[in-house]
């Protein structure tokens, strides 16, 4: 990786459903910041949707930090989703498309992995969840 | 506490417009809603405008195939209009279907489609004699 400043970063806790929308409206104004496309906009936004959602439905809650991100003459937003929850034991089951732990469409963690450019989670049981992407302006 | 979607009643169609940021009990209150509002009223149709929608995620999604599915139950058609494209080309991405439910491009379209549906095949004339004879 090359140096990713960050220049400007909000932070968000996630503790109920209005949240998800505070979440999905701040990733949407740093990503049109970003000049991103609306196309790109909209995949981020809605990747955003289903993280957010996840850390509070399955981490019972967290927060979301949102940065805007500068590498060279691209910009770029960064959003990561940390909670505090149970964790995920089997982190490629949870990454398979319909897989759910219960009640969803188990869409949301592979799905929104399609949405980005960059995905990386971080999370074993006990130790909570942490889920980072990044998508560059083109 | 969330505010309700108003459901508009047009002939024997409902017209939901939403033209919020959904939030997820939101949506979920509309399903019954809507679910409610088809049984008091008979409506045949349901068309839901997505058009104010920035984006439609999976929680979305499954309301609209739930709408779709329970419409079916009370005999009623669920047709989605007013997707925008970029909407569109991020739910395949997604991976998302939206079940049983029907799309058109805009709400006259829409309820083309609806009156479509309402012109009655063979099957159902001879459906409908057989239950006058009944009677």
């Amino acid at each position: 990786m090359t140096t990713v400043a960050p220049t400007t970063t909000q932070r968000l806790e996630v503790r109920g459903d209005a949240d998800v929308v505070r979440v999905r409206q701040l990733v949407r104004g740093v990503a049109q910041e970003a000049r991103l496309s609306l196309v790109v906009q909209t995949k981020l936004v809605t990747a955003a949707s289903e993280l957010a959602r996840n850390t509070l439905v399955h981490g019972g809650g967290g927060h979301v930090t949102v940065e805007l991100v500068t590498e060279g003459a691209r910009t770029g937003v960064r959003a990561v989703f940390a909670d505090d929850g149970p964790g995920i034991a089997d982190l490629d089951l949870a990454l398979t498309d319909g897989w759910t732990s219960g009640g969803g469409l188990g869409l949301g963690l592979s799905g929104s992995r399609r949405l980005v450019e960059r995905f990386s989670i971080d999370s074993a049981p006990g130790a909570g969840t942490r889920v980072e992407i990044v998508t560059w302006s083109r | 506490m969330s505010d309700a979607i108003p459901i508009l009643k047009i002939g024997s169609t409902l017209l939901v417009s939403i033209q919020v940021d959904l939030q997820d009990t939101t949506a979920l209150r509309l399903q019954e809603d809507l679910a409610e509002r088809i049984t008091t009223t008979g409506a045949r149709g349901v068309i839901i405008d997505i058009s104010g929608l920035e984006i439609v995620d999976s929680f979305i999604g499954r309301m609209l195939a739930t709408v779709a599915a329970i419409s079916q139950v009370l005999d009623a058609r669920t047709v989605v209009v007013g997707m925008r494209p970029a909407v569109a080309i991020t739910l395949v991405e997604l991976g998302l279907s939206l079940g049983g439910a029907r799309t058109a491009l805009d709400v006259d379209r829409g309820l083309a489609l609806l009156e479509s549906d309402d012109t009655p095949s063979a099957g159902a004339t001879l459906l409908d004699a057989a239950k006058r004879r009944a009677r």
